[in-house]
């Protein structure tokens, strides 16, 4: 196995001085790496841009992808190619809360539209945009498996089940409150070889 | 009450945790098999007990187990493919977040079944939360020594592991899932080979369901022969159904195979009836992806047997009368619900996740969904309904993966079956504008008069 596409030492700082990930972040990505057969570590890639994104404010840009790309010893275009690929990555920048209600059958079934209108509404934003203070962004996704607690949003990691305008006030309160941005990911991969 | 296999002790506290699974007998069937079985009787057990796998399409897990390439000197690989992105499904998350041990024992105990010694379990990426909860319960495992190196001293090595995929339905399909554990797009592998000739970096692999996976811990401990018993015929076992839509109790089952629909349904047991003390439109019995029935076809066959919750009698009938099984993902409509809107959203849903490589899926999801969409806002004429039916045709059968058939099939049906509520909509645009929430006045669907002899 060449160093180059386990380890982060041969990675030279200077190049993309304006990125850095935390040191705990660049330990999870080892380790993430270090989970698949030797010489597939690109096989961790999905993984990764997860962190890259919860380290990069929501979002990946060129620059992100072109340091995770070094990070794992693979081309850019590589990086680019499965990040342009999955919904769950932000090619542009995003909002610290990310409002992503489900659209699909079950939850249309049960009042989805309702609720996309109500956030809309209350926080003068229509789908796909940001507010302008750059909290919340407002996006409408496909079956999320909760259609049997519809109507949903997914925020971060968080699902937020059988919807009211009520429940969805207090969300919105508390995210406000809390101020900050809401990952899919932790760091916390420990489990690995 | 009907007999649980796998949600047997969902109601305990902290079953997560691997004490209190221990407690419930947990852990049973990697002590037998490691220690009692080999390889080989394990898989002739699984045969016995008729299982077929739970992602969708029920095919016989034992046979797919025999059909594993042996090379000597190549890695095998189990995956576990929780990617549970089709529509109306939920019973893997409900398993997994419920009763994660269950999932981690029969990955190990199949693991050693094939002879694999790594093995991933690939869960959709919105699932994070989940696999949080499967990252520890696997850590516990390691810690009491039911995962790693010489398990229970036997010799017996294996590592496994959770990657989280990134938003995309059509990595549920088994070789697009493959492409994806590998850090690429997942674009479907053109078959054969097979996953099990050439599967995750080029070795044998086999991809199952994490229900199919979990099942295989009552098969060991008890005997495929006691499995068996349970169920109608080929349809043996329990089944997880995820219930939604319009019924007043949403949320996962396990079943008896060969419940009848009427009572699962209806009984409070269950779904416990329609909301808002409305009547039954129709069902999608299996997830997006089978054909739609209308109200008369859902508790009976066309041929007025009782209809079952069976892989045979879901789909009695054919396409023309019958639906599928499939994941268990089981919608319920009510009557003021619109089959132009729903089936409009199913073609959004496909021509969003087309992963683009075949031309008749890419464009002609496209292609149905701005046509469903002129329908069901009261601008289309009655040859788009004929344009519809031909596009279905064109995509079915003419695609890489079965994405392009899971598009065609649900238009097909709801055009066979709720033609008139298509025409509606181009003759009365007016009446149909806003049917956001339903149609003011509820449209049924009708019933064809018998043929005569
Ligand atoms: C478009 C598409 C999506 C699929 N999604 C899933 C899924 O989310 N989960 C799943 O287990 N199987 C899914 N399948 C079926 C898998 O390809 C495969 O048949 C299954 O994982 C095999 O496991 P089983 O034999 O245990 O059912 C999908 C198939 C297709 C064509
Ligand atoms: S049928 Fe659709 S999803 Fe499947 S490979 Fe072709 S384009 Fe991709
Ligand atoms: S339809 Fe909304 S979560 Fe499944």
């Amino acid at each position: 196995m060449s160093a180059h596409a386990h380890g982060t030492q041969h990675f030279d700082e200077t190049k993309r001085a304006n990125i850095k990930f935390s040191a705990e972040a660049l330990t999870t990505i080892e380790n993430l790496m270090k989970r698949y057969p030797e010489g597939k570590s690109k096989s961790a890639l999905l993984p990764v841009l997860h962190v890259a994104q919860a380290e990069s404010e929501g979002w990946l840009s060129a620059e992100v992808m072109d340091y995770v790309a070094e990070l794992m010893g693979i081309q850019s275009i590589e990086v680019f190619e499965v990040a342009s690929f999955y919904s769950m990555y932000n090619l542009r920048p995003i909002g610290k809360c990310q409002l992503e209600v489900c659209r699909t059958s079950s939850c249309w079934a049960r009042g989805a539209e309702d609720v996309v209108d109500y956030i809309s509404k209350k926080l003068n934003i229509k789908e796909g945009e940001t507010t302008t203070d750059g909290m919340f962004t407002l996006k409408t996704v496909e079956c999320l498996g909760s259609c049997g607690s519809a109507p949903m949003l997914q925020c971060g990691a968080e699902y937020h089940e059988n919807l009211t305008e009520a429940k969805i006030d207090a969300l919105i309160d508390r995210y406000r409150s809390e101020g900050t941005r809401k990952n899919y990911t932790d760091l916390n991969y420990t489990n690995s070889k | 009450m009907s007999r649980k296999l796998l949600l047997t002790h969902d109601n305990v506290p902290n079953l997560h945790t691997i004490d209190v699974y221990r407690s419930k007998g947990g852990y049973a069937s990697v002590e037998k098999a490691l220690k009692k079985m080999t390889p080989e009787e394990i898989v002739e057990e699984v045969k016995k007990s008729g299982l077929r796998g739970r992602g969708g399409a029920g095919f016989p897990t034992g046979m797919k187990w025999s059909f594993l390439a042996k090379p000597e000197g190549v890695p095998r690989y189990l995956v576990c493919n929780a990617d549970e992105s089709e529509p109306g499904t939920f019973k893997d998350r409900y398993l997994m977040e419920r009763n994660p041990h269950l999932l981690i024992e029969g990955m190990i105990t199949s693991s050693f079944a094939l002879g694999a010694n790594t093995s991933y379990i690939y869960i959709r990426g919105e699932y994070f939360y989940v696999s949080r909860i499967l990252e520890t319960a696997i850590a516990e495992a390691y810690a009491k020594g039911w995962l790693g190196k010489n398990i229970l001293g036997t010799g017996y090595n294996l590592d496994l592991y959770v990657q989280v995929g990134a938003g995309a339905y059509i990595c549920g399909e088994e070789t697009a899932l493959l492409e994806s554990l590998e850090g690429k797009r997942g674009n479907p592998r053109i078959k054969p080979p097979f996953p099990a000739i050439a599967g995750l970096y080029g070795c044998p692999t086999v991809v199952n369901n994490v229900e199919t996976i979990a099942a295989v811990v009552p098969i060991v401990n008890d005997g495929g022969d006691e499995y068996a018993k349970i169920g109608i015929g080929r349809s043996t076992g329990t089944k997880l159904i995820s219930a939604s839509g319009n019924i007043n109790k949403p949320g996962v089952y396990e079943i008896e195979m060969g419940v009848p629909v009427e009572e699962f349904i209806f009984s409070d047991q269950y779904c416990g009836g329609i909301a808002n003390g409305k009547r039954m439109k129709a069902c999608v019995p299996g997830g997006s992806s089978v054909p739609i029935l209308p109200d008369y076809l859902v508790c009976k066959t066309a041929t007025g047997e009782d209809r079952l919750m069976t892989y045979e009698s879901l789909s009695d009938g054919g396409f023309a009368t019958g639906s599928m099984l499939g994941s268990g993902g089981f919608i319920v409509y009510d009557e003021h619900q619109c089959v132009v809107r729903n089936t409009w959203n199913f073609s959004r849903f496909y021509h969003h996740e087309s992963c683009g490589q075949c031309s008749p899926c890419r464009e002609g999801t496209g292609w149905m969904e701005r046509v469903l969409h002129r329908l069901e806002k009261g601008m289309g004429n009655m040859n788009d309904i004929d344009l519809l039916v031909e596009l279905a045709k064109k995509i079915e059968g003419n695609t890489i993966c079965p994405l392009g058939d899971a598009a065609a099939w649900p238009v097909a049906a709801a055009i066979k079956h709720f033609r008139h509520e298509f025409e509606y909509h181009v003759l009365y645009p007016e009446k149909v504008k806003d049917s956001k929430h339903g149609h003011k006045e509820p449209i049924m669907p009708v019933k064809p008069a018998p043929v005569m002899a």
